[in-house]
């Protein structure tokens, strides 16, 4: 552009770059997110209340916080395809532990998070230590884990889970202004998720797992401590498995499938929320909105009244789609 | 040799026909001209050595010749007609096959199996093995070596020397009349050699061109018959061996202008103690390594690809660490088993290839800074030591320090240009607070502008009480900035030279050209 060119139309001009680059510059999940949200709106009452939002996101919280931990596995270039199977070992597990006596609640919560922590370590020491890729490693770890925790039940789910338990999911803290109601999951969603905003994006560690995933050699010779920040976060994408399993016991019944295709899910909530598959790139808020794209989507398909397995097909033309358009931004870029 | 059987050679030599020839053949590569207008006759029935530096061209010329890479202009003449290759397998149909330095053949199948692959004799459509045994039994002893492999060896049960041998049968399955070899020797025992070279004269007999690049002067005089150096893509000049002398052909090699300027050598009194002591080290890699570095000199590592420098760097550094031996750290005795030891102890290693090894690309230059910073800290330590509010204050004081040119500092490493992203990483070893410097190939790839900026950063650097370890493949680079010169050959240190030594004296220690006797008198008398 030459400078007469930019003289005259130039302030109008000049203001309109300044938005559109803002606008460029806001990640395309949220436009994906508030895009089909207002959709959802037009097409369905509930979602024009406070209370039908309320209830989205206490439905959506658990997919959301599964997704931060997978973002932390993605992000150090490997995946974890355990979690879904560690959610319904929760459910089933728990629901045997509890047996309806609400006392059993702290034994029942320690015990799971011991057997997260467990699956984590082995996760990390599987692909960091015998050096087997994350994707089999994990993929093992899946049927393993669902396995055990039907042999665990014998077979079927037994038990009850408790009231106070079930509030994890499904529970509110009554008599907000404004919102009426606000759900215990979104509360813990937004724990969960400044606590991993001050690793993920604020700490050594955190950065040490962006250094391994985007290039694992220089991080090496940099003096990173390969395999223990690959383990850890294995245990962290665990642990988070299981606090999302918790949750989701709350509002599903007990039953063997529960967790099912939540591995999948979580992959294409971090995809959509920006996450590069083979590590480097994430960002917490994004992902929380591609775990809450990922949701609007499937209550949209529903309200369109369209059977389960097109939300299957849809997940994974998400995930080819993401992938490939960042593969083509990228490209355009360099 | 008489005057009379010199003139009959070169009568027979211009009678017969050119077997392969190149004329005025060029290639660029972005930045680089790799080849420039370079004209090459092989006869039939000669070993002919193509030598050079690191980045002389030898291999371009060799993958142009067969078929990997297109020239830019020039012609290729077989036999005098013109042929041009846009595929290796062209190359070879017309009897031009290249044996590369790393093989291409399949370890977990049996010798027969790898010379015939694709070409297997069959019956109804199945593999008739043994007409393919039978074929290869016939292939070996052609070329004698029927005793030392069986056709239905697996070639990962071979040694390196028999694999190059099953790779020769190979190419004489496929009526080569041109034999490439790419540094044939590099890892073969000095018998092992000794075999080659028996081969390629039963080659040669047969009527085989046989073209070999190598970096081993003590070869290249055993077995060719000529010699063309080739230097920065140009051709110096074909010689027949038994006219010149290896120091001749070392100058050949070497001898240009320095072609920019280098800040002044340290002087005797900038020179500290030593910092770091290693005697006797060894790893698989590495035999025999003693040397020192002093505070405040840079010590200059030269020799050529393959010598061993790089594993050095890498066995100080803890990468592949040393298995025997001493190394001593300011004094101390002690084993760096790892990256992480030798940065905890004030090493920096700038690699040698910046993309694979230094930068974490999607990464902004902020993070790739504070990279080391980080690693040598706890995993579990304190979330905001050293995170945002030191490193507020340190990236931009590092930026300053090397002279990063951008606009910001989260801009992603992988959109700076060369010399930037070497600049970025050297303040990733700033940072970390090393006072050893290994510098790997420092200024590979990047432009005359930016070198000599990082030159004058590795001069700072000493002049703080640094000490620095430059591995360098640009002699006047080495020149230009070592105190002191080690120069590696086939793992060992072949020995030291003082600041200011010619390219000549470096060259001749880094091809082994010490080892041919009447060599170092030429070049003794050269010196008088």
């Amino acid at each position: 552009m030459t400078t007469t060119t930019l003289k005259q139309p130039s302030k109008f001009l000049q203001i309109l770059k300044t938005i559109w680059n803002g606008i460029k510059r806001v990640p395309a999940v949220y436009y994906i997110f508030f895009g089909i949200f207002i959709v959802l709106g037009l097409l369905s009452p509930t979602y024009q209340s406070a209370n039908g939002i309320m209830a989205f996101l206490r439905r959506t919280s658990p997919l959301a916080i599964l997704a931060i931990g997978e973002m932390i596995v993605l992000s150090t270039g490997g995946y974890d395809l355990s979690i879904g199977s560690i959610v319904t070992l929760v459910v089933l597990g728990s629901s045997l532990l509890l047996n309806n006596d609400p006392t059993m609640m702290p034994t029942a919560i320690w015990t799971m998070l011991a057997l997260g922590l467990l699956i984590g370590l082995v996760n990390g020491f599987v692909v960091s230590y015998l050096k087997i890729p994350s994707f089999i490693a994990t993929l093992g770890m899946m049927l393993l884990v669902k396995g055990g925790a039907l042999y665990w039940v014998g077979g079927a789910p037994r038990g009850y889970l408790t009231e106070n338990w079930r509030d994890f999911g499904r529970g509110y803290f009554e008599n907000i202004p404004l919102i009426e109601r606000f759900p215990y999951a979104l509360a813990i969603l937004l724990v969960l998720a400044l606590v991993t905003y001050f690793i993920y994006h604020r700490s050594n560690f955190g950065k040490q797992i962006l250094a391994i995933g985007d290039n694992v050699r220089a991080s090496q010779l940099s003096g990173v401590r390969v395999r223990l920040v690959r383990m850890i976060a294995f245990v962290i994408s665990s642990l988070f498995a299981v606090i999302g399993g918790i949750m989701i016991g709350g509002f599903g019944g007990v039953n063997v499938t529960i967790g099912e295709g939540l591995e999948m899910q979580t992959i294409a909530a971090c995809v959509v929320g920006g996450v590069l598959l083979g590590g480097g790139k994430g960002s917490v808020m994004n992902v929380i909105f591609g775990a809450f794209t990922m949701e609007a989507i499937f209550n949209l398909l529903n309200l369109l009244g369209l059977p389960k397995p097109y939300k299957d097909a849809v997940q994974g033309l998400i995930i080819i789609a993401a992938v490939a358009y960042v593969a083509l931004s990228t490209r355009k870029k360099k | 040799m008489t005057e009379e059987q010199k003139q009959k050679d070169e009568k027979t030599a211009n009678l017969v026909q050119p077997l392969l020839e190149v004329q005025g053949i060029s290639k660029r590569f972005p930045g680089v001209v790799a080849l420039d207008n370079v004209s090459l006759k092989f006869m039939p029935g000669e070993i002919h050595a193509v030598v050079g530096e690191n980045g002389a061209g030898k291999s371009t010329l060799m993958k142009i010749l067969a078929g990997a890479y297109i020239p830019d202009s020039g012609n290729i003449l077989l036999k005098g007609e013109k042929v041009s290759f846009s595929h290796p397998q062209q190359a070879q149909d017309e009897g031009i096959t290249i044996i590369y330095q790393e093989f291409n053949l399949l370890p977990d199948r049996t010798v027969a199996q790898n010379i015939f692959l694709g070409r297997e004799p069959s019956k109804l459509g199945i593999i008739d093995i043994r007409k393919l045994n039978k074929n290869a039994a016939e292939l070996l002893k052609e070329i004698g070596v029927e005793k030392m492999i069986a056709p239905t060896a697996m070639v990962s049960s071979l040694s390196v020397a028999e694999q190059q041998l099953v790779e020769i049968a190979k190419a004489i399955s496929f009526n080569a009349k041109v034999l490439i070899m790419d540094e044939p020797t590099a890892a073969l025992t000095y018998t092992e050699v000794k075999l080659l070279l028996d081969l390629v004269q039963k080659l040669k007999e047969k009527g085989m061109s046989v073209i070999f690049i190598s970096h081993r002067l003590v070869e290249v005089f055993d077995f060719a018959e000529k010699i063309t150096v080739l230097k920065d893509g140009q051709l110096v000049g074909t010689v027949c061996v038994k006219d010149v002398k290896p120091a001749d052909v070392v100058y050949m090699m070497v001898g240009r202008t320095l072609d920019h300027y280098f800040p002044p050598l340290g002087k005797p009194e900038d020179f500290g103690d030593v910092v770091l002591k290693v005697t006797n080290a060894s790893n698989k890699f590495l035999k025999d390594i003693s040397f020192e570095l002093r505070k405040g000199e840079v010590l200059g590592i030269a020799g050529l690809q393959g010598s061993g420098r790089t594993e050095m760097a890498q066995a100080v550094f803890g990468v592949v660490p040393f298995t025997s031996g001493s190394l001593e750290l300011r004094g101390k005795t002690m084993i760096i088993k790892n990256p992480a030891t030798a940065i905890k102890n004030r090493i920096g290693f700038v690699t040698e290839d910046r993309k694979s090894e230094g930068i974490l690309p999607k990464q902004p230059i902020r993070d790739n800074m504070l990279l080391t910073v980080r690693s040598i800290q706890s995993v579990f330590g304190p979330i905001f030591k050293n995170g945002i509010r030191k490193a507020k204050k340190l990236v931009p004081e590092l930026g300053k320090q090397v002279d990063v040119r951008t606009d910001s500092y989260d801009r992603e490493v992988q959109y700076l240009s060369g010399g930037n992203q070497q600049k970025v990483v050297l303040a990733k070893w700033l940072a970390s607070d090393a006072d050893i410097f290994i510098f790997d190939e420092p200024t590979r790839g990047i432009d005359v502008e930016a070198k000599a900026s990082i030159h004058d950063m590795i001069r700072d650097l000493t002049k703080k009480g640094i000490a620095v370890l430059m591995i360098s493949s640009e002699l006047p680079e080495i020149i230009g900035m070592s105190d002191r010169v080690l120069v590696m050959w086939d793992g060992h240190i072949e020995g030291e030279l003082p600041a200011k030594s010619s390219e000549p004296e470096i060259m001749l220690m880094a091809t082994g050209g010490k080892h041919i006797k009447e060599t170092q008198d030429v070049l003794a008398a050269g010196k008088e």
